[in-house]
Order: C-alpha cells, then structure tokens, then sequence
C-alpha cells in the first residue's frame, strides 16, 4: 500500500479551517435562511414549524415586493447600461495615449474606493431638491437654476412614467389581453434615476479599469492589420476591438449585476423606500420586514430569492469560465 | 525531511496558532472593575446630555461602576431596534435597554419572555403611588410591571413661527376648516403651509396619528388599538381625506427632509407650521430659536396622545445587581427632575418641580394632569411593532398616491394581519 505522503495530510490539515468555517459560516447559514423562509416564524421568538411555500407565495402577492422586483430591474438596466457606456468610452479615450494617462485613471477610479455609505449620503445632499415652488431651492438645482435649465425633484418624484391605458398603444395592449403592463408595476420610477447616477459615478471607474485591462490585452499588430486593409478607424473599433472585448463586457456584467441586485446600503443612506416605493428595493424590504416587523420569515424568503436571481447570474458564469480554463 | 515539509509544517504550526488566538474567549471584564451597559439611541443634542446626567447621578453613588454607553444613532430608534433585537436573540443582551412604554415593550419582549419583572422595584420605591394610574397600567402585563418610565412625551402640538403669525395678524387653527382657511392665506403670501420631513416615514404616520385622534376623538381613537372602532368605518376614511388635502399644502421635498429640517423652515419663516412631537420644544431652544409658539393641532384639544421611553430588565443581563440600581435611579425624583429639563420632556412621575422646566414643558405638565391620555402609534405605545410597520407601508404609498379607498383597505388589512381585528 502506498504511503499518504506528509505533504497530503499537511496540505489538507491547512485547508481544513478554512473548508470548515465556510461550511458552517456560508453554507450553514444559507441553509438555516432557508429553512426559517419555509417556517411560520413571524415574531420575535423562533418558531420552525414547517409552513412549507406559504411564504413565498404572500411575499410575490405583497404589492411592495411587486413594486420591489420593477425597482431592481430599472436599476440594473439603467446601472448596467450607464456604466458600461461611460466606462467603455472613458477607456476609449484613455487608451489614445494621451499625456496624463495614469492620473485621469486614478480619478476615475478613485470613487469606487469608497463605501456606498458616503456616497449615498453626498449624493443625498446634492441631489436634495428644496421647493422651487416658494424659491427655497438646495443641492445642484440651485446650480442648473442659475444656468437656466429645468429643475427635478430628483429622489422625490414620486412620478413612474408606464404606458397610459387610454392611448393608442394602452388600448392595444388591453385588446391583446397585455393590459397590466399598462400599469405603474411595468414602468419606470423616475426617483430611481437619481440611485442610478450615485451608483454609476461610483463604478464606472471600475468599469473603466476593466475595459483599459481589456484594450491593452488586444495586440497592435491586429488594429494594424486591419488598417492594411484599408477599414476605416471605426470599422477598426467594430470589427476588431469590440468583439475581443467580450468577454470584458461578461465579467462586467456579472460583476455589476449582482451588486446591483443585491443593493442595500446605497438606498439605505440616499432615499430609502422612497416617494410611495420608488427606490425601494427587496434587500431593504428584507431589513424593514425583518428587524422592524419581526416578521422573520418573509424576511427569509427575500433573502434566498436574492441567493437564486444572483445565483442564475454567477452560476452560469463560473461554468462557463470552469470549461474553458478545462479546455485552455 | 525535505525543506518543503519542513515549511509547510511551520505554516501549519502558525495557522493552528492564529487559530487558537481566533478561539480564545474575548476577555471577561475584570472582577475588580464593575460594569454597567446601557442601551439607547440617545445620540444628539438634549437626549444625550441627559443621558449622561442619569450617568452622572449613577457615578455619584456608585463611583466605582464603569458605564458602558451603547447608542446606536437613527431617529424614534429605527436604526437602534433592529441592532437591539440581534443582540437579543443571540443571546447578548445589555444590562437595560431604552424602549418606548406600551404595545412595543409588551409585545416585542414582554409576551415574547425576554424580561424580569420589576414588581419588587416598584413596590420598595414606592412608585405605584407616585406615577399616574394612565401610566402604570401601561407599563403592567398579566399583573406585573416591566419597565421603568423615564419621561412623557406628547405626539399632537401644533408649531409655528409667533413673529410670522403676529405680523399677519394669523391664529393657530382650532378645527380643520381653521387649518385649510390659514393654510390658503399662507399660500397667498408665499409660505409653505405646513412643514413636513418624512425621510423617515414615521413622521408621516405620526401627522396621521394626530389627524386620526383629533377627527375621532379619544375613545373612538383608543378603539382603534383594541378592535372596537372599524377601520373601515367613515371616521378613519374622513381622516384619510382629510391628511390627503393637508399633503397638498406641505412642502413637496418631504421625503427629502427629516423632522428637524422641517422645523428649520417654521423657523427660518418659510414654513408655517409643523405637527410633531414635544421633542421639538427642545430643537428650538438647542437652535436658540426663541419665538416659537404651539397649540394643540385642530381637534385635539383635551387630548393628550402620549409616548415615553422607559427603561426594562433584560433576562439575562450580565450585570443584574447594576441594572436594578440604574432602574431605581431612572425612577427616582432626583433622577427625573434632572434628566427631563434637558432632554425636554416632562417627568412619568406626578411630583416633579414644575419650576425646573421651561415655558412649553410648563404647560404640558398641566395639559398631562388634565386631558384625556391616549397612546401614540407612530412611537409605539398604540400598537406592536409589527402592526405599526404594516402600517407605515400604507402610509408610504398613501403621502404619494393620496388613494384613500386602498390605504383605508390596507388598514383595515394591516390590523387583521395583527391579529386584533376579525
């Protein structure tokens, strides 16, 4: 029989604290989440009977979680969106080799050293909106009002632009049976947009790093090539850099998008649920419902529906990116 | 042994050591030094000063207890509660903790079994004597005290600005067709009639709370909280239009603002008014704002719609012998007449020296021997802590969608969902 050489047992006993924190502190706990959202555990003292879907079933019929899942998708659109085109575009012109190079990208990248704390809270105080009506105007709209342009209410509109029932397209949707996406739960909170620029400012630095990495790994000699060739600057951009970008774009994607989903402290210290939900978002109903409502439960159900929307994104991702390091 | 073994063993040496240091148990205070934690979301201004006048009073007597000042910052407690209850239910709780007296101590800890008793306190101090009978029923479940009223708080007064008011010749509303004629005249001359801060959305539910009492009136009101007057019935419906209409009078980046940015602008003159709490009296006197004048909001004269913070014995507490000690402190006269003229509010006990307490608490103190005591919602002596958050999602939707007919169903909802209506 073959000696288990030291080196086995040594490599596994250093593992071992590490596998067997994470099993009880990540796994463990994700477990004992998931039991206590298939309990009636609604107070403050632990009850795990077995309540079985009850909860998840309340939770997608409660109107602020409906309104919830419309906020997470306009955020994670428009975040998305933001930050790819502006990230994309400030490492364009990053990478024409302009002088200064390194202390424009330490600029923009510096935001996303902070906590989403302080940027909620800075943002809270530039985007407050006062009361044009009486004059009493605070943050950047005192700004946008001495160069002219229109002011917003910013955090404080309560306003979600949908589809009107009564217009043209409103009546089709009703004929073709669609009517609900006539209502408010299908269209975009405006307030939002405010969570949106704080979230893009602090991560389109980010954004901007990855897409330089990304530019800086595609070798000159194909843009030269393709310059041979006789294609245009933009074709160049088209046909050569954009699609070896790709796999950039995926990772930013992932990345972004389950920060985006998971969102909490940014709304927490900006605007909180909001005019009427309009930045509320489920891991703040998670925090409200939980530890200001005692219902443990419900909370526990928001809680691993969050695990499974940032699981479809990561999960994916890790198997993709698992079978092609197989294949390299 | 070859070198690699030889390293991967020492690394193994210093992970295990790291390890035991991690597991070593985090260092008990010492015997010699007696400890006192006290659990509060007093952090600013009057509340923290006479925070720590209570531990001045306390250091006094028992020079050698170190006290242990454990605030967690956030208006009416909203970020407190929550950091309060995980240390709870894991099994870590302070020596005594601030939690408003009624459904909120009752429900959340009392019902629940996380409290001693305090009958043997009340009755050495003589306390069932000295609080007023409203009181001590509050604080009592299943025949037992629980917690100990530092303070009382009221809910509905009205602030204004006097200098703005005297120079239009304006006088505080008495009824709401008072309030709707002032707030058009204010409007006319460019003043936001009412001054509304409901980044935290209590503020909101606290101005319906006030609507709610001064439509029904005390009794009907006090139905509400025990299943005998109809959520759906047309007093609740009529103080819903009635809140409706007062929104369109406030200033629309309310949800931008707290309270005490809202009482910045009564005192700056671009507001008229502000309906909040007591708790103001001591925001303009901390801003040395000194014209301000207050009056019951219309329909509440004669009624007095209270809150307090009060003081309970976790089970548990890692230091019991010092927490029975700070509850008599929190209880006694000497303790109350130097805590409440700071924090600005008046005494839970009936036998504070008026003197010591400024022009406003003067005369909260008389209305309080007077009217009728009901309790707050937004502050949680009306309702549980899960009904009233229930209701606080009502309210968000409502300030925006002023939908009366559906916040009059998620009410109706919200105190089925609690258990107290069929």
């Amino acid at each position: 029989m073959r000696r288990i050489s030291w080196d086995r047992i040594i490599s596994v006993l250093l593992i071992l604290p590490s596998i067997l924190a994470v099993a009880v502190f990540v796994y463990g706990f994700i477990a004992w989440s998931g039991w206590v959202s298939l309990s009636n555990w609604d107070g403050l003292r632990p009850d795990l009977s077995w309540a079985g879907f009850v909860n998840y079933a309340k939770l997608f019929a409660t109107p602020r979680f409906q309104i919830d899942l419309r906020n997470t998708i306009v955020f994670t659109v428009l975040f998305l969106g933001a930050c790819i085109v502006l990230g994309l575009g400030v490492a364009i012109l990053l990478d024409q080799g302009i002088r200064g190079e390194n202390f424009f990208r330490s600029l923009f990248l510096f935001p996303m050293a902070i906590s989403f704390i302080v940027t909620g809270v800075t943002w809270r105080w530039i985007l407050a909106p006062g009361d044009p009506a009486t004059g009493r105007l605070t943050g950047i709209n005192v700004l946008l009002n001495a160069v002219g342009l229109p002011l917003s209410q910013w955090y404080t509109d309560p306003t979600v632009i949908h589809i009107q029932p009564t217009g043209a397209v409103g009546q089709f949707l009703h004929r073709i049976g669609l009517g609900v996406l006539t209502t408010p739960n299908f269209g975009l909170p405006v307030a939002m947009i405010s969570i949106v620029i704080a979230a893009t400012w602090q991560m389109s630095g980010y954004v901007m790093a990855m897409y330089l990495a990304g530019l800086r790994g595609i070798p000159e000699e194909l843009r030269e090539a393709a310059r041979v060739d006789g294609a245009s600057e933009w074709e160049v951009y088209r046909h050569i850099v954009f699609p070896l970008l790709r796999p950039v774009t995926l990772s930013v994607v992932i990345v972004l998008g389950h920060i985006s989903l998971k969102i909490f402290d940014l709304v927490a210290a900006m605007s909180k649920k909001g005019p009427g939900f309009a930045t509320d978002v489920p891991a703040y109903f998670m925090f409200e419902t939980t530890f200001q409502g005692d219902h443990y439960s419900q909370g526990a159900s928001i809680a691993i529906f969050l695990l499974v929307t940032v699981s479809l994104l990561v999960v994916p991702y890790l198997v993709y990116s698992t079978r092609r390091e197989a294949e390299l | 042994m070859s070198r690699r073994t030889i390293w991967s063993m020492l690394s193994l040496v210093v992970v295990l050591a790291l390890l035991l240091v991690a597991c070593k148990p985090t260092p008990t205070p010492t015997p010699t030094k007696k400890q006192l934690e006290i659990f509060s979301w007093w952090t600013t201004g009057g509340e923290a000063a006479g925070l720590l006048k209570l531990f001045e009073l306390y250091n006094q007597k028992f020079p050698d207890v170190e006290i242990i000042n454990a605030t967690v910052a956030g208006g009416a407690g909203f970020e407190a509660k929550p950091a309060l209850k995980a240390r709870m239910l894991g099994g870590d709780p302070p020596d005594s903790f601030q939690v408003h007296m009624g459904r909120e101590l009752i429900d959340t800890w009392v019902t629940t079994g996380y409290m001693d008793p305090l009958d043997d306190l009340y009755k050495q101090e003589g306390w069932e004597t000295v609080f007023p009978k409203g009181v001590l029923e509050i604080v009592s479940y299943d025949g037992h005290y629980w917690s100990v009223p530092v303070n009382i708080h009221r809910a509905n007064v009205l602030w204004y600005n006097k200098k703005v008011f005297e120079a239009n010749g304006w006088k505080p509303p008495a009824t709401f067709d008072e309030f709707f004629a002032l707030a058009e005249q204010m409007k006319a001359k460019g003043i936001t009639p009412l001054a509304l801060g409901d980044v935290g959305i209590w503020a909101s539910t606290h101005l319906f709370e006030v609507i709610l009492a001064g439509t029904m009136g005390p009794e009907k009101y006090k139905g509400l909280w025990t299943g005998q007057t109809d959520w759906n019935g047309p007093e609740v419906k009529q103080a819903l239009e009635t809140m409706a209409k007062m929104l369109e009078y406030a200033n629309p980046d309310h949800s931008a603002l707290s309270w005490d940015q809202a009482n910045d602008l009564v005192i700056q003159g671009k507001a008229g008014m502000t309906i909040m709490g007591d708790w103001v009296d001591a925001d303009n006197l901390a801003k040395g704002f000194a014209d301000s004048g207050w009056a019951s909001p219309p329909g509440t004269k004669g009624i007095f719609i209270a809150l307090s913070d009060t003081f309970g014995l976790p089970k548990g507490a890692p230091h019991r012998e010092q927490a029975i000690e700070w509850l008599r402190i929190c209880g006694s006269k000497a303790g109350q007449e130097a805590f409440n003229p700071v924090k600005g509010s008046i005494c839970a006990r009936s036998d504070c020296d008026p003197n010591l307490f400024g022009p406003y608490l003067k005369t909260a103190m008389q209305d309080w021997a007077k009217d009728a005591i009901v309790p707050s919602l937004a502050h949680g002596a009306a309702a549980s802590e899960a009904w009233v958050t229930k209701i606080n999602d009502v309210m968000t939707a409502f300030v925006t969608d002023k939908d009366v007919a559906k916040a009059q169903a998620g009410l109706a909802q919200a105190c089925k969902d609690a258990g107290v209506c069929k």
